[in-house]
């Protein structure tokens, strides 16, 4: 059986029911107790992942390999984060609930599920698990009818998603014979195999979890999901699940779909120009600063696919090394919004920034760190990914994928640097209040790693060429 | 033979509570024949040897979802907008979703008779099929029975979380509360010389506030 592979999510599992039961019978235990024990048990899992044994268990359910083990790491560093970032803005955001870290957790353990997938019924638990904790986890503010109204909204648009997976799994089952995914990539191994319902089939399923990455054509939940969710729930959702959703991805196209890559390259090179372009796009006419987030992790998704639609180890390490920026730029900068507070209240417009380098130049110092990455302008974390994903793009002969990439991240940056324009440069408003340390704490993690990451990524390199390796290559 | 007489009795009690379903004028009864016809298919289940799916049955559609229509009957106060008539607008749709389930079934039936490969799982010799499901849901499955059941929790929680209110104004009773009085609380012996009004001390803090934790 070997259940020693899944030790991180089993400890996990348990832990979060221990979080609750204590919350129960501790009169004492409230919102930041369950906030510090969450984070305590993602560090222990963390220990548990970096030394976990690499294999397959639970009867081929569960596969560990490098590649889960630097995926993992990630979603927990996201989820960490994220934890932290609730930690002194619940109040403000209506999540002070001691449920709130510990639906955070169930979620966790749902993308570290998808990322160990080894057959198709693992993922689909693993998205479900997942999904729900975020339907939740958006819908959290109850009294806040925005709020509700993301929730209600993802859930029903999260639920046909589901549908389109599950009936791509059952026809992939159907004319595949099998949902393990090393018996799929030895049945596929023969080209004559793969049939027109294989096709079908492998194409609702790419749908389904293009859903969970928000690319388009299926994006359209996003920016009213992340506006109107809480924004702590809006920093968690954008970090540790889209992390979760590509390393999915990549696992599905190249373990068990492996073989068939001229069928789906196709299919991703589209969903990645498109993404690209509406997140280029959509967010110069917005306003409120989650929605611009919203676009920019659309946009930040369609690059990272690049590097799947080259197929290459090359092209694949250039999305480990783009995801493990993203997940730090993206994480200060959700540091940021939630620093912007006045008088106990949140503000999310973009003009609310005016006059930011001002009233607190070390705030907006750190926000101009992660606008530039972002944008992609060296030396900063952001421009790293893009350098890999592009070079591996140019590498495998898709010139005009990484022309167009190029293109519209300069569209990007416009808006990107706006933001940076309001800081420094127009009238100064009204001061935002004292942030709290946590959130400090967050900003400056994610400044430093945005920042020095050129000095040594030589170790992240190694550890996603290590990752990628095993991958089919 | 005993067993073919259940059968058809079984299966006439299914369809005839089935019929009363749709044509019950007060949808409390309605609910009462769904019931019914639950059961029934039960027996059948039992009748075929598939226990475990009759248990199923049982505690899930009448213990969970057939309490929960009668719920929602009760709570909507669907009485009052009973049925008059009118349900030969609903039977061309009716008829037409009837009869798509019944080529649906009946193709499945052909499929079982004609193809050779779609045979029944041999049943396992000396093991009921609840011990069989058992067995490979505890191993086999073991880590699918697991998550479903985490993603069940969480369900729950969510519902939990995002639906119950604390009412802090109901006057509900405080039962440790109540039992951790002492008479030196409440009762005050005080010494009150003749023809004086007694002066209770904590009286007038009493009637700004009072007393929380309800019954006392």
């Amino acid at each position: 059986m070997n259940a020693a592979v899944a030790l991180a999510e089993i400890v996990l599992a348990l832990s979060g029911l221990g979080i609750l039961m204590v919350g129960v019978l501790l009169r004492q235990a409230d919102f930041r107790f369950a906030s510090l024990l969450t984070i305590a048990a993602f560090i222990v899992a963390a220990l548990l992942v970096a030394v976990e044994p690499h294999g397959t268990g639970l009867f081929g359910a569960f596969v560990t390999d490098g590649f889960s083990t630097f995926m993992k790491l990630l979603v927990l560093a996201g989820a960490v984060l994220a934890v932290l970032m609730s930690l002194d803005t619940a109040r403000e955001t209506q999540v002070q609930r001691y449920e709130f870290p510990v639906m955070m957790l169930f979620a966790t353990i749902g993308m570290m599920l998808m990322i160990s997938a080894a057959d198709l019924m693992t993922l689909y638990l693993g998205v479900e698990l997942q999904s729900l904790s975020l339907y939740v986890l958006a819908a959290f503010a109850r009294d806040e009818p925005r709020a509700t109204e993301a929730g209600l909204k993802y859930f029903v648009l999260g639920s046909l998603a589901s549908g389109l997976l599950l009936y791509g799994i059952s026809l992939v089952w159907g004319f595949g014979g099998s949902m393990d995914f090393a018996v799929l990539a030895h049945t596929l191994s023969a080209p004559a195999v793969a049939s027109k319902g294989l096709l079908i089939g492998l194409v609702f399923v790419i749908s389904g979890l293009v859903f969970k990455v928000s690319a388009v054509p299926f994006h359209m939940w996003t920016p009213d999901v992340y506006e109107g969710a809480p924004t702590p729930v809006t920093a968690f959702m954008s970090t540790a699940p889209k992390v979760a959703g590509i390393a999915l991805l990549l696992r599905v196209m190249m373990t068990p779909f492996g073989h068939l890559a001229a069928e789906w390259q196709q299919v991703i090179v589209l969903v990645s120009v498109l993404s690209m372009a509406l997140g280029a796009f959509a967010a110069i006419s917005q306003h409120n600063i989650k929605r611009l987030m919203a676009y920019s992790s659309i946009g930040h998704v369609g690059y990272a696919l690049i590097g799947l639609a080259a197929g290459s180890a090359v092209g694949l390490r250039g999305v480990l090394i783009y995801m493990l920026t993203y997940v730090f730029m993206n994480a200060g900068t959700f540091g940021c919004i939630l620093a912007m507070r006045r008088r106990g209240h949140l503000v999310e417009e973009i003009s609310d920034l005016a006059g930011l380098a001002r009233n607190d130049p070390l705030l907006a110092f750190a926000f101009a760190i992660f606008m530039f990455s972002m944008a992609g302008i060296p030396p900063f974390a952001g421009f790293w990914g893009k350098y890999f994903i592009f070079a591996a793009a140019v590498q495998s002969g898709m010139w005009t994928l990484a022309v167009l990439g190029v293109l519209l991240s300069v569209v990007g940056a416009f808006y990107y640097i706006r933001i940076i324009k309001v800081m420094y440069f127009d009238e100064a408003k009204e001061a935002f209040d004292l942030r709290p340390a946590s959130l400090s704490l967050v900003v400056g993690i994610g400044a430093v790693f945005t920042t020095f990451f050129f000095v040594v990524p030589a170790p992240f390199v190694a550890a996603a060429t290590l990752a990628v390796k095993a991958l089919a290559f | 033979m005993i067993a073919a007489l259940l059968f058809w009795l079984f299966a006439a009690v299914l369809v005839g509570s089935a019929v009363m379903v749709v044509t019950a004028r007060n949808p409390m009864h309605g609910v009462l024949f769904l019931i019914l016809a639950f059961f029934n298919a039960a027996a059948l289940f039992v009748l075929a040897g598939a226990e475990f799916l009759a248990m199923v049955l049982v505690i899930v559609y009448v213990g969970a979802v057939a309490v929960l229509f009668l719920f929602v009957v009760m709570m909507l106060d669907i009485g009052a907008a009973r049925r008059k008539g009118g349900w030969q607008a609903y039977l061309p749709a009716g008829l037409a979703v009837g009869a798509v389930l019944f080529a649906e079934v009946l193709f499945s039936l052909a499929g079982w008779k004609l193809m050779p490969a779609a045979v029944a799982v041999p049943q396992p010799a000396g093991l009921s099929n609840t011990a069989a499901l058992a067995g490979v849901l505890y191993t086999r499955y073991l880590l699918l029975f697991q998550a479903s059941g985490l993603v069940l929790l969480v369900a729950m929680i969510g519902a939990i979380v995002l639906t119950l209110r604390e009412h802090t104004r109901s006057r509900h009773q405080s039962i440790p509360r109540q039992l951790a009085r002492d008479h030196r609380e409440t009762v005050v012996l005080l010494d009150v010389p003749l023809r004086e009004a007694p002066v209770v001390p904590g009286e007038a803090k009493k009637q700004a506030a009072p007393a929380p934790g309800g019954a006392e």
